[in-house]
């Protein structure tokens, strides 16, 4: 082993990777469709990322949250006097103290007609309506001393009636917010018209009623903000982890009245975000306040209590779903009615109405049936939030669906792959409106069904269950398609009235040297939205990989855009980069043509370098097209002026969402005697378009998968009658761990969409979209002999054995 | 009224003397005192692994020993083994397979693959997975995170690494 020496004595080494010969795609050729390494991975590599808790600044102050230990509880008394004054501590402020520095805000859009929410402050005042709502905040020179104050809190109660199941909250004998007359914050209900005769003319209707248990993100690095206050300039510094910085600028900004262009969001590297970093979230818009009022950088982390306490959950639902068909198996109608609960406010700006509304639009999505109806209930509760976490509504939608074709099939004794092939929309069928109203430009349900289970060998999977069965061994197999809302339009957010950009823009900067840097809105939490940006912009402009330089997560810097949230980096910012660097390479060559007395058309970016379109040969390396550009502009003819970078931004406009489809399958053997499932294999087969770069692809793909897995199996916020938060901790919250999961196998078929030239679709939520569905399904098939079912997520032990009567 | 102890510990092969609290746990102490942020915390309680350090040879959790429990011994951390380019082939392994997305959980899951390649050169996949499922990753779903340290036992037993 290799004796270790301190940091500053060890001589540089050449890497290995440096060494190595570069990949087989090339500049020549492109880099789309190359599975290239993410250079940034290297830093993560070795310790040497950033994450907001690892930075420091001059004078900073550390702030923790005197929460709410009630579910529902008026504040009779906050004294803060006594936490003032404990070691360190700087100042303590309760929710009116906040608010002059920051207003409140309510969690509605326009388009979701009729939904309410209160008013909602930074820190509560008067009264919360969760446990972990924070009521006072202490600022201290250290976390742990901040920590210590708080024990030095004092508080008095008053309990007010916690509502916590969900058909309590819609019926409405005790009302969280009686202001708002009701705890119903958002209702829809649509039918087609043809609906109640499809049903009454079917040869067969099933019914089931589906649970789902509400969970949440589990980021590995927990939420947090530094917010660092400058008063000479009324000027505010946010190194945050979110996706979103632009509109996290503009919330800033507005709710604490400071110009917009003087508000700067850095993300440094985020631990994780799957949609919980993408939300307005009370402790972190104090802590930018309490900055403000200390004229001083102020930090706050959450701690993994706070976590599970306050990033939003998701997916609380309890859906009944039926489904009428012909006797030969052709589905003609969905009947969905859906209840949600999302705590006791819709979340700002995107909403709580977004999930449940998802749940409305997709149910029955991958079929070809005319007829669709649909009633959706969101309520308040007095448990945490819920809002937008990973494939939101998607896995609801998926295994509702799934689940009940499944059903269908059954009772018709045809197989679930025949079924579906009967049922699944023809690819030459598009474009298509389906009836719930969302458009599908280009699907490609058959080529995936029939790609997947030539995959997974389905026909020999079903003779080996079927043998194994007369050994009693229990294995089930089960499938879900499904379709998913990727790279959204304006129509998501921006149509309702929320400051949220559905565009993205990048700039591609030729430096001196050659090199090229490229700065886009989209950020990077780990997907590898900077790798795959380098590999757009190198073919666009015609350079290696390893020349091009990618900056994201700085509203100071990048060009404006929405971020990372939907599926929409690759498709909607990965877009703009290949504009941007296509109309740089443009600016090139009429440099290289002023330059060379040539004609621009003869002449392509190749290589790192100008050259010769017909013959290939090298004219003016792009060192030399910088230096002159920039040096040397007095040797160019006298009107031209080199213009070395270029800006180009892009918007989806043509349909409000670019769906894509895929089909997964899951292996499962149940152990009837303890209920334990063992996950044996899982497959996917999806389209999104254009794969950039197919390892990424592959490893969105397992991850969210894995999510998926979770919370069909382990995952769930578990509360007691009175609101309490029961497994607050990762002891007690079950994610999966390396024994948990089966190897996955990836596949793609590639309909590009023909909205951008670069063709690319979302895929960063379709693992997590269809796993639950297909999980559900397989220990559904395995429990069938038995005649026992489960419908209500996770699908614990307890639950298996329950369904078999054994306990 | 907190306790300070005097403390020296070999931080990647340096000796660092302070002056730290009682409760102060390594990981903390490291991150804080010595700027050595690789180490990460993400559940402060033992289970998930983005603490793993290594102390005096054998991994542990940062946030389940106290900075005091470390006099006088010898803590290496992410930093100080990417230094020593102990796990060079590991991370170049880890870069081509993609074993990593936002990077949070890394650390300590090369730490803790590096015991394993160190202590169990004979493992199979299955005992990687269980070697390893002391360490959560939120966003890989594993497969490649065993991929690659497959790859590694398997090429560090061809070249007599191990
Ligand atoms: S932070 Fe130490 S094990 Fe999770
Ligand atoms: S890479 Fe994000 S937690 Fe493992």
């Amino acid at each position: 082993m290799n004796e270790r020496v301190a940091p500053e004595r060890l001589a540089p080494e050449p890497r290995a990777e440096e060494r190595k010969a570069p990949p087989a795609q090339t500049a020549a050729t492109g880099y789309i469709g190359a599975s290239v390494p993410r250079a940034n991975a290297k830093r993560l590599l070795e310790g040497r990322g950033c994450y907001v808790d690892d930075l420091k600044l001059p004078r900073l102050a550390h702030v923790v949250f005197f929460r709410s230990p009630h579910a529902h509880a008026r504040i009779r008394k906050l004294d803060l006097s006594r936490a003032r004054t404990q070691p360190g501590v700087l100042a303590a402020f309760d929710g009116r103290a906040i608010a002059e520095y920051c207003s409140p805000w309510v969690g509605v859009l326009g388009h979701l007609k009729g939904i309410k929410s209160p008013p909602q402050h930074a820190v509560a005042i008067e009264r919360a309506c969760s446990q972990g709502e924070a009521v006072a905040a202490i600022v201290a020179e250290t976390r742990a001393q901040a920590e210590d104050a708080l024990q030095h809190v004092e508080a008095e109660w008053e309990e007010l009636p916690a509502v916590t199941g969900m058909e309590e909250a819609l019926a409405g004998r005790t009302v969280i917010h009686p202001e708002l007359g009701d705890n119903i914050c958002f209702r829809r209900e649509l039918a087609t018209e043809g609906v109640e005769q499809a049903f009454a003319a079917a040869d067969l209707v099933v019914e089931e009623t589906f649970g789902f248990g509400r969970h949440t993100g589990v980021t590995l690095e927990g939420r947090s903000i530094l917010a660092d206050y400058n008063a000479a300039e009324h000027s505010l510094t946010v190194y945050q982890a979110t996706q979103a910085p632009h509109m996290m600028q503009d919330i800033f900004s507005r709710h604490l009245g400071i110009p917009e262009a003087n508000v700067r969001v850095i993300c440094k590297d985020v631990g994780g975000s799957f949609g919980i970093k993408v939300h307005v979230y009370p402790d972190e818009m104090a802590t930018a306040a309490i900055s403000v009022m200390l004229r001083r950088p102020v930090k706050f982390a959450a701690d993994r209590l706070e976590s599970f306490l306050t990033d939003i959950h998701a997916r609380e639902h309890k859906a009944k779903v039926r489904l009428a068909c012909t006797r030969d198996g052709r589905i003609l109608a969905f009947d969905l009615d859906d209840l949600t609960a999302i705590g006791p406010y819709s979340v700002y700006p995107r909403t709580s109405g977004i999930e449940g509304n998802q749940v409305v639009n997709l149910t029955g999505g991958p079929y070809r049936h005319q007829e669709y109806r649909a009633r959706l209930n969101v309520v308040f509760t007095n448990k945490n939030v819920t809002c937008q976490y990973r494939a939101v509504g998607h896995p609801v939608a998926v295994a509702l669906t799934e689940g009940i074709v499944d059903v269908a099939a059954a009772k018709l004794g045809l197989d679930p792959a025949e079924f579906r092939r009967r049922n699944l929309i023809p690819d030459d069928a598009y474009p298509y409106t389906f009836p719930s109203g969302i458009k599908f430009e280009k699907l490609s349900h058959h080529q995936c069904l029939d790609k997947l289970l030539a995959l997974m060998d389905y026909a020999g999977l079903r003779a080996e269950q079927a043998q194994l069965r007369t050994r009693g061994v229990y294995r089930g197999i089960g499938l879900a398609a499904m379709i998913e809302v990727t790279n959204p339009s304006p129509a998501f957010y921006g149509v309702g009235g929320a400051r949220i950009s559905a565009q993205d823009g990048a700039t591609v900067r030729l430096e001196p040297s050659g090199m090229v840097t490229c700065l886009s809105s989209v950020t990077e939490q780990g997907q590898g939205t900077d790798g795959i940006f380098a590999q757009i912009c190198a073919t666009a402009v015609g350079v290696s990989v390893d020349q091009v330089r990618v900056i994201t997560g700085d509203t100071g810097v990048t060009p404006y855009g929405g971020g990372t949230w939907a599926s929409r980096g690759a498709g909607i910012g990965g877009e703009a980069v290949l504009q941007a660097g296509k109309a740089l390479k443009s600016n090139i060559l009429d440099l290289a043509a002023a330059v060379l007395g040539a004609d621009k058309a003869t002449l392509e970016v190749r290589d790192n370098a100008v050259c010769d379109k017909a013959t290939g040969e090298s004219k003016l390396p792009l060192a030399e097209v910088g230096r002159i550009g920039y040096f040397r502009p007095d040797t160019l003819p006298l009107k031209f002026q080199a213009e070395l970078s270029a800006t180009r931004h892009y918007t989806p406009r043509e349909y409000a969402f670019t769906f894509t489809n895929g089909i997964q399958a899951s292996l499962v053997e149940v152990d009837t005697d303890t209920g334990f499932v063992r996950l044996l294999k899982h497959w996917c087969v999806e389209d999104c378009g254009t794969v950039i770069n197919p390892l990424l692809v592959d490893e969105q793909i397992r991850g969210g998968i894995v999510q998926g897995i979770g919370a069909a199996m382990l995952e769930e916020c578990l509360y007691s009658a009175e609101g309490q938060l029961l497994n607050g901790s990762l002891a007690d919250y079950l994610v999966p761990m390396t024994g948990d999961v089966p190897d996955i196998e990836v596949a793609h078929v590639c309909t590009p969409t023909r909205q951008s030239e670069l063709g690319a679709k979302g895929v960063g939520e379709a693992g997590t979209a269809g796993a639950p569905g297909a999980v559900m399904n397989a220990i559904n098939d395995a429990l069938a002999p038995l005649g026992a079912r489960v419908t209500d997520q996770p699908f614990t032990p307890e639950r298996i054995l329950k369904a078999l009567k054994k306990v | 009224m907190e306790e300070f102890f005097e403390t020296t510990i070999t931080v990647n092969g340096t000796p660092v003397t302070r002056r730290v609290a009682a409760r102060t746990h390594l990981v903390d102490f490291l991150r804080e005192e010595l700027g050595l942020t690789g180490s990460h915390t993400a559940c402060e309680h033992g289970v998930c692994g983005a603490c793993t350090l290594r102390v005096d040879g054998q991994i542990l959790r940062g946030c389940l020993m106290l900075a005091v429990q470390a006099n006088g011994r010898k803590v290496d951390t992410i930093e100080g083994l990417s230094d020593a380019g102990e796990i060079r082939d590991l991370q170049a392994a880890f870069h081509e397979r993609n074993a990593l997305q936002c990077g949070f959980c890394t650390p300590g899951v090369l730490m803790t693959a590096q015991e394993l390649l160190r202590d169990r050169p004979e493992a199979t996949r299955d005992e990687i997975r269980e070697f390893m499922s002391g360490n959560l990753c939120r966003c890989t779903g594993y497969q490649a995170i065993i991929d690659s340290i497959e790859a590694v036992l398997i090429a560090r037993r061809r070249t007599g690494r191990l």
